[in-house]
């Protein structure tokens, strides 16, 4: 990350190529995250997330394309049955917000450019394959464990549910458990 | 007042800034995860080496940081904690679904929100997962139907807290969790140390400091303690539409006010609307009650109500209504105030009680005498030839004999939280 400090260029390009910021202490940012994960439960009963918000874009989007086979889907008509709009659920501002707000991090902090970060070992191909199908993975076991990271472990770990802590540590030992056989991916 | 605040509970197209609000919301959330490093997949992983355990630090302050302030918030008396959102537990598909979350992590390198701090600065990769994911939430969605039974049943438990489950108060368990979180940063920084070659020396000392500040809000947790029922009782507000305007009346301006009352013939009607879920709350001394009582009618004694509330609020139906009832109007109303505070919703008074009931319905029973000795209250004012409870026939009217009755109606539901709305499911 050690970036020689380029002369300043002008306009637009200035935002997108200045050097890169270290991030902020791994405590800092876990209070400055507590803080904003207080205050969306405080204001609104309800805390952060954003798996949910993908799986209503996918089934508007099936909504869109065939309504009868969401029909006859139960899992999807709970979401878009009649006249319902699955994308009239607050998770949906909190995805395109979460986007806009890592985004500006990065833009304001020097790290936004494209780039494939992965372990050293790795090609590109092979990384973004993979990735792949880790969303393809992990999206799957968020919607069966009704959360992810951020709406289970987060959000339930933090008003002291007893299924999402349960559900972080099988997060935990579940990445765990695999790590050993996938670390030409990583070291 | 009291947070959360109704209008902000779900989004709404008739109030446009809940839309600003929760887009505030995912903007702060995801500028958090990019500037901790949660953009890069590499620094994501090597918590699974153990030589970089950001991820771990960061996402247990933010939860204990968070949960200190909720408990706390909750202990004065501000929060509403019925009000919030908490994952309701299904065992089965919570292991197994975390299971499978764990490989996706390791594998693709991200979570689904931090895949958003990646994609969106431009990382490949993240990119890569974020379409991967929505394949994955559309597979999900589709193989759903072949195991639904499981999926919705299996170790299901419903709104289930750690305090529940180890039946410790809410002050102990934040306090253990904020030490078991602070012994795995301990923890943390030592694998860093060895696994990873880190200099603790170089790390900041505010961070021991923060941990004591930590534990001080903890224990402020335990010390507060849960606020009293009177102390909810002050802070309680009632929403009711008046003349056609939407107005929120104090606990005790609704009752002087009486628009918690129901007359008997109200009562009567909801017995027999199917539209709601009716529970009649009779709170008399049992010998009362077997003397006589209304048909369908509970006996919980005032003091048995706060061992059968909790009862009440797992009971999350939005048409859930409540009527107490006692002789007269002392007893009930006392009871009343205990249900509203204790966050049962849609709780309403018999009017007059049980005497004002046999007045209206059962004037023409043969077998009830009234006393003539002077009103005492909370006195049944009516003499019974035998302990026949809810056989009398002014127990259960007829709903034909009785159909048209002339009463200003009072209750208004007062719509709860959509539980099955709320997170991230």
């Amino acid at each position: 990350m050690t970036t020689a400090v380029k002369p300043q260029a002008k306009g637009l390009k200035n935002l997108f190529n200045r050097p890169a910021k270290p991030y902020v202490h791994p405590y800092f940012g876990g209070m400055v995250l507590g803080i904003v994960l207080f205050l969306a439960i405080f204001f609104t009963g309800n805390g952060l997330g954003s798996s949910g918000a993908t799986t209503r874009i996918v089934t508007a989007v099936e909504d869109a394309i065939v309504p009868a086979h969401v029909d006859v889907t139960p899992y999807l008509l709970k979401m878009a049955g009649g006249d319902k709009n699955p994308l009239d659920d607050w998770i949906i501002p909190v995805f395109f917000g979460a986007l806009l707000g890592g985004f500006s991090s990065g833009m304001i902090s020097g790290r936004a450019k494209f780039e494939t970060t992965k372990g050293p070992n790795v090609s590109n191909r092979t990384r973004w394959l993979m990735s792949f199908l880790g969303g393809v993975l992990f999206l799957y076991g968020a919607r069966m464990a009704r959360g992810c990271t951020s709406g289970q472990a987060l959000t339930g770990g933090a008003t002291l549910s007893a299924g999402s802590w349960l559900i972080m540590f099988a997060i935990f030992g579940g990445a765990y458990g695999v790590a050993y056989f996938v670390r030409k991916l990583w070291l | 007042m009291t947070f959360p605040l109704q209008s902000f509970l779900a989004v709404s197209a008739s109030n446009p800034w809940t839309y600003v609000v929760f887009a505030l919301i995912g903007f702060t959330f995801g500028f958090t995860l990019e500037m901790s490093g949660f953009g890069n997949s590499q620094k994501l992983a090597a918590q699974f080496y153990f030589t970089d355990l950001t991820v771990l630090k960061v996402m247990f302050t933010a939860i204990v940081v968070s949960m200190v302030l909720i408990f706390g918030a909750v202990g004065l008396g501000i929060l509403d904690f019925g009000q919030v959102w908490v994952n309701p537990t299904y065992l089965a598909s919570g292991i197994l679904g975390g299971l499978i979350m764990g490989v996706g992590f390791i594998i693709g390198g991200f979570c689904p929100t931090t895949s958003l701090a990646a994609a969106s600065t431009g990382k490949i990769d993240g990119m890569f997962f974020v379409v991967g994911g929505f394949v994955g939430a559309f597979l999900f969605g589709e193989t759903e139907q072949y195991f639904t039974q499981w999926y919705n049943n299996a170790g299901y438990f419903g709104r289930l807290t750690l305090m529940d489950v180890f039946n410790l108060p809410t002050g102990v368990i934040v306090t253990l969790v904020v030490m078991m979180a602070l012994f795995m940063f301990w923890g943390a920084e030592q694998l860093e140390r060895i696994f990873g070659k880190k200099d603790l020396s170089k790390e900041p000392k505010l961070r021991v400091y923060g941990a004591v500040g930590l534990f001080g809000l903890a224990m402020a947790v335990l010390l507060i303690g849960k606020p009293s029922t009177e102390t909810k009782y002050t802070r309680l507000l009632i929403n009711r539409t008046l003349n056609e305007q939407q107005v929120k009346l104090s606990a005790d301006q609704a009752l002087a006010q009486r628009q918690v009352q129901i007359v008997p013939a109200e009562l009567f009607k909801s017995m027999n609307d199917d539209t709601l879920k009716l529970t009649m709350v009779d709170v008399r001394p049992e010998a009362d009650y077997n003397l006589f009582h209304i048909h369908g009618a509970i006996n919980v004694p005032t003091d048995r109500l706060m061992a059968q509330i909790p009862v009440w609020l797992v009971n999350t139906a939005p048409n859930a209504v409540y009527v107490v009832m006692s002789n007269d109007e002392d007893l009930s109303t006392k009871a009343w105030k205990i249900m509203a505070a204790e966050s049962v919703s849609n709780v309403y008074i018999l009017e007059g009680g049980i005497n004002n009931w046999i007045t209206f319905f059962g004037k023409d029973d043969p077998a009830i005498a009234r006393v003539s000795a002077p009103a005492a209250p909370e006195m049944l004012q009516f003499a019974f030839p035998a302990a026949l409870g809810d056989r009398y026939d002014c127990a259960d009217p007829s709903p034909i004999e009785n159909e048209t009755l002339d009463f200003t109606p009072k209750i208004q539901l007062q719509l709860k939280r959509d539980k099955s709305g709320g997170g991230c499911g």
